[in-house]
């Protein structure tokens, strides 16, 4: 049988790291390819909505980058975010729906590097975790 | 700081008495307009009326025991533009809650606003309602039956028709941030109300003659109070425990929901859902025929219409936060799906996390409004 292989949706802030992605890629990181980026302007725009449509529809895991705090290009955005993140995955906590798959991270504009770890370490995770349970069932 | 007043029931009638009450202020302009329920042509029920001739206060029931609408969205539209007149506005304890909750969204503006709560016994599902007062013929002996718990709050069920869920697990039986309060708990109804009044208010209606200002309190009404609101919290957690035991994985949760049928009509009656562009009366969420026939062919098969957990979910995520648990989703909903508890059970760690009681205080901004730098850290510095 073949390998699983997650996909994952990244939800990118334009300011840190989107740049940051844009970095990895200049300067030839090597990380899964399991990735679909979605350039935001900033984490702080990423309304739940898109997160669960995702993760709903099948993707594996869901990636939200920011700004590091006190970095936010529009100030506050990504204390927004992270306060919607947290309410989001304790709703799931809730439902059984592993919030695992949902990764709120801060990446800058210069940290390609991290960027690249931080996308292979959440394939490493994924694949511990299996395919998303929703990916299948015919009545979500 | 607020004082208060005994009005003294006449004939013992509190309804008729608190009519006359309500004439007062209206003839004697301490509101402009008041809105307050009144009983259906039909006798079947009771809606919310705005009224300006004190003459149509016939039927009137502050205490009547329905909850058809929530007021709250009523208040949104009679002061998001100034209404220009000051308008009194007799709501149960859920409905001011709401109040404050779109306070703080901006869409109520307390300024011309007097909030009249009235302590509140329950409510019956408007079907039930009809089918008792039906039976029962006209009159207000359904309230009044209810009134006969007031004194110890001991609330019974009547003609073996419940109380609608939400009200047996309200932990708010008497209203707060009222401007102007209407006691029942802890007194006799048929001989004596308490009025409890905003200071400014308490020397207007002084002034006016409306009501003597006594500053007495009956002795046992906060231990009666109290005692309520412990019951409910008891009931209240078997129904939370009943339901989280019921709903332990995703399977289960979803077999909980399974019947909804996307109609959006808990969305509708929900005081706190207020987005006039409603992200699902938008495309944003329509797909396109190929889309549809995509999932068929991935998944086999696929449930239409789509995306009744997707509602749900996205739903909790932006409102849960301020859910004041007035329940009338559950009363919305046609597959009766427990829409209310699944809201409660999930907002109370939700609510919990940023130590926040929806409708407590206008100064208290919602969760999902603000954050604080130094909250929800890990290790990575972010998680």
């Amino acid at each position: 049988m073949e390998e699983f292989e997650p996909r994952i949706i990244a939800f990118l802030c334009h300011w840190c790291t989107y740049t940051g992605a844009d970095l990895a890629g200049t300067t030839r990181q090597q990380y899964p390819p399991n990735i679909r980026i979605i350039h935001m302007m900033c984490s702080g725009a990423v309304d739940s909505i898109y997160v669960l449509k995702a993760l709903i529809d099948g993707a594996d895991g869901v990636l939200i980058g920011g700004c590091h705090p006190g970095d936010c290009h529009y100030q506050t955005g990504n204390y927004k975010a992270r306060r919607r993140v947290a309410i989001l995955k304790e709703i799931l906590n809730q439902i059984g729906f592993t919030e695992e798959r949902i990764w709120l991270r801060w990446i800058s504009a210069s940290e390609g590097k991290l960027f690249a770890d931080t996308v292979t370490q959440m394939v490493e995770e994924l694949k511990k975790l299996g395919p998303n349970p929703l990916q299948k069932l015919w009545v979500a | 700081m607020s004082k208060g007043g005994i009005l003294e029931v006449k004939n013992n009638d509190p309804i008729e008495t608190l009519r006359v009450f309500f004439r007062d202020l209206l003839e004697k302009e301490v509101v402009e307009v008041l809105l307050i329920p009144k009983k259906l042509p039909s006798g079947d029920g009771y809606c919310q009326t705005l009224i300006r001739d004190p003459e149509m206060l016939v039927d009137v029931n502050p205490l009547a025991p329905t909850l058809p609408v929530q007021s709250a969205r009523i208040i949104s539209h009679l002061t998001i533009t100034d209404p220009g007149r000051k308008v009194g506005a007799v709501l149960k304890s859920c409905e001011i809650r709401a109040v404050i909750e779109l306070v703080k969204f901006l869409q109520v503006k307390l300024d011309r606003l007097i909030l009249i709560g009235v302590d509140c016994m329950g409510t019956y599902e408007p079907s039930d309602y009809a089918k008792m007062s039906r039976k029962k013929g006209e009159g207000v002996s359904i309230t009044v039956g209810l009134l006969k718990g007031a004194r110890e709050g001991k609330i019974e069920s009547q003609d073996g028709y419940d109380l609608r869920l939400a009200c047996q697990i309200c932990e708010y039986p008497n209203p707060r941030n009222a401007d102007i309060a209407i006691g029942l708990f802890g007194y006799d109804p048929q001989r004596e109300i308490f009025i409890q009044l905003r200071d400014q208010l308490a020397s207007e209606l002084a002034e006016k003659g409306i009501l003597a200002i006594s500053e007495e309190e009956s002795a046992s009404r906060d231990q009666v109070i109290e005692r309520l609101i412990e019951e409910r919290i008891k009931r209240r957690d078997e129904v939370f425990d009943a339901f989280r035991s019921g709903t332990k994985n995703l399977q289960d949760f979803m077999d909980a929901l399974s019947t909804c049928i996307r109609c959006h009509n808990c969305m509708v009656a929900c005081p706190i859902c207020y987005c006039k562009e409603c992200v699902f009366r938008t495309p944003t969420l329509e797909h396109k025929a190929d889309q549809f026939l995509r999932w068929a062919d991935r998944k086999g098969g696929v449930r239409m219409p789509t995306d009744t957990l997707l509602f749900h979910l996205i739903r909790l995520s932006h409102m849960v936060t301020s859910c004041i648990g007035c329940g009338l989703c559950d009363s919305a909903c046609p597959n009766a799906l427990p829409v209310a508890t699944l809201f409660r059970v999930i907002g109370q760690r939700v609510q919990g996390m940023f130590d926040y009681t929806p409708g407590r205080s206008v100064d208290e901004e919602p969760p999902v409004a603000t954050f604080r730098e130094d909250e929800l850290q890990t290790e990575s510095g972010s998680f």
